[in-house]
């Protein structure tokens, strides 16, 4: 049997805990999909090619790049945004002290930053401030100048 | 921007693979972690009429050691070769260069494969393999082959891979008890391209360093084997001036082309400081 080859695919995953089955243009990236069929804005989407980070999202629990990856890739697997990490409370502490410590001004990198620091705070709880900023070296804050962000993170760390 | 149109194919099987491939020769493309592929085609710099998905051959995937041989599949992705205690044990110099490759998210999904395919001239792997010397396992229709990393990187994105093969494992001999390595790199900002970086690794013997291996990447259009410069060093020590003898010998290893930041000479001279910092680190 030759492969299945289409330019749009029945694609079923589950986002934020509910399952999804759409049928989606191969070339629509996942952050596209999330964005503008699901309505999740709290993704952001800076520069699509995977240089920004504010397009962070979780599949299958890591975080990822929602601009190099296609939504048909995500066909079987478990996404994570924004609006669900920060409905079940995962992020709170971190948000507590973004907050805090004053850790975004215009808040549109916020999003991606704190589903790439919660990776940190999860596996490496004595992480250093060096190892904050290269964890986050993928994610750009034009406004804060990151002193803050580090901070913000610390404090969670330190916790 | 958003990438253009074209049509997807998750396959199921090698052989599928082939038969895609077949079918529609340089129009189709092979998606793997897409880190490059899917950063080129947002910005339109490819437009493949086809991708075939060849992420979930989980055959194709893991690491695995096998009578003192690391067989790595190609869709082992950067975080699990940077994660890997079999890695840190046998071949530690992919556990140093991992952390160099752009950022936790692309490490997360981006394969070793895919970077060895693409070949660009500033990655990490490709120079880790040639160190190394990997050997590259390639699947065809008709067939495996096998190619030494040293022959398979052939220039700037250019490989001895054909348009109807997949690079489906790579091989590399595991380190010995007197093996060292150490993986140095120069960026602008953490995770950006390297500018130049070095792999080197050597038998320690004695306080003499033996069967000394330097690979550099940035430096060329495809990694680059410093052999004067290896040879210059063989069986020495590491002191103030044996290091000045292989970095003088470097002079005529490497012929950088400059960049849009370095001039070929700024270029030479970060290759021969990475040269000290990699020499003095093996031997110390």
């Amino acid at each position: 049997m030759s492969p299945i080859m289409e330019q749009a695919l029945e694609t079923t995953l589950t986002v934020n805990g509910t399952s999804v089955t759409r049928r989606i243009p191969a070339r629509q990236h996942l952050i596209d999909f999330l964005r503008e069929e699901l309505g999740l804005t709290g993704s952001h989407v800076g520069c699509e090619h995977g240089v920004c980070g504010t397009c962070t999202v979780r599949v299958d629990g890591k975080i990822v790049r929602g601009c190099l990856m296609l939504a048909v890739q995500a066909d079987g697997r478990r996404v994570d945004t924004i609006e669900g990490l920060s409905d079940s409370g995962e992020l709170a502490e971190l948000q507590e002290a973004f907050h805090r410590r004053n850790a975004l001004q215009c808040g549109f990198c916020t999003p991606g930053m704190l589903i790439a620091a919660q990776e940190l705070v999860a596996n490496e709880p004595g992480a250093s401030r060096e190892r904050i900023r290269e964890h986050l070296s993928g994610n750009y804050c034009r406004c804060t100048g990151y002193q803050a962000i580090v901070d913000a993170i610390e404090d969670v760390l330190k916790k | 921007m958003k990438a253009p149109p074209f049509a997807y194919a998750r396959a199921r099987s090698l052989a599928e693979v082939f038969e895609l491939l077949a079918a529609h020769g340089d129009g189709a493309k092979l998606l793997a972690g897409g880190q490059s592929l899917i950063a080129s085609l947002n910005m339109r710099l490819s437009s493949p009429r086809l991708l075939i998905d060849i992420t979930r051959l989980t055959e194709l995937s893991g690491i695995q050691v096998r009578d003192g041989r690391v067989r790595i599949g190609a869709l082992t992705t950067h975080a699990e070769i940077e994660r890997s205690p079999e890695i840190r044990r046998h071949l530690p110099l992919l556990a140093q260069a991992a952390p160099h490759i752009a950022h936790p998210a692309i490490r997360n999904t981006g394969t070793i494969g895919g970077s060895l395919a693409l070949a660009d001239p500033a990655a990490e792997w490709p120079a880790c393999c040639v160190a190394l010397d990997a050997q590259f396992v390639i699947a065809g229709k008709a067939g495996a082959r096998r190619i030494a990393a040293r022959d398979f990187f052939k220039g700037l994105y250019a490989t001895a891979l054909r348009p109807d093969e997949v690079l489906t494992h790579i091989e590399i001999a595991g380190a010995g008890p007197d093996h060292r390595s150490v993986f140095v790199e120069l960026a602008q900002r953490r995770g950006d391209y390297a500018m130049v970086g070095l792999a080197a690794v050597a038998k320690r013997v004695g306080g003499t360093l033996k069967d000394l291996q330097l690979a550099f990447l940035g430096m060329g259009q495809a990694p680059v084997l410093a052999r004067r410069a290896m040879a210059a060093m063989e069986g020495k020590r590491a002191a103030a001036d044996t290091i000045a003898a292989a970095s003088e010998a470097l002079s005529r290893d490497l012929d950088p082309a400059p960049d849009l930041y370095s001039s070929a000479a700024t270029k030479m001279h970060l290759a021969r400081a990475l040269t000290g910092r990699a020499l003095a680190a093996l031997a110390a």
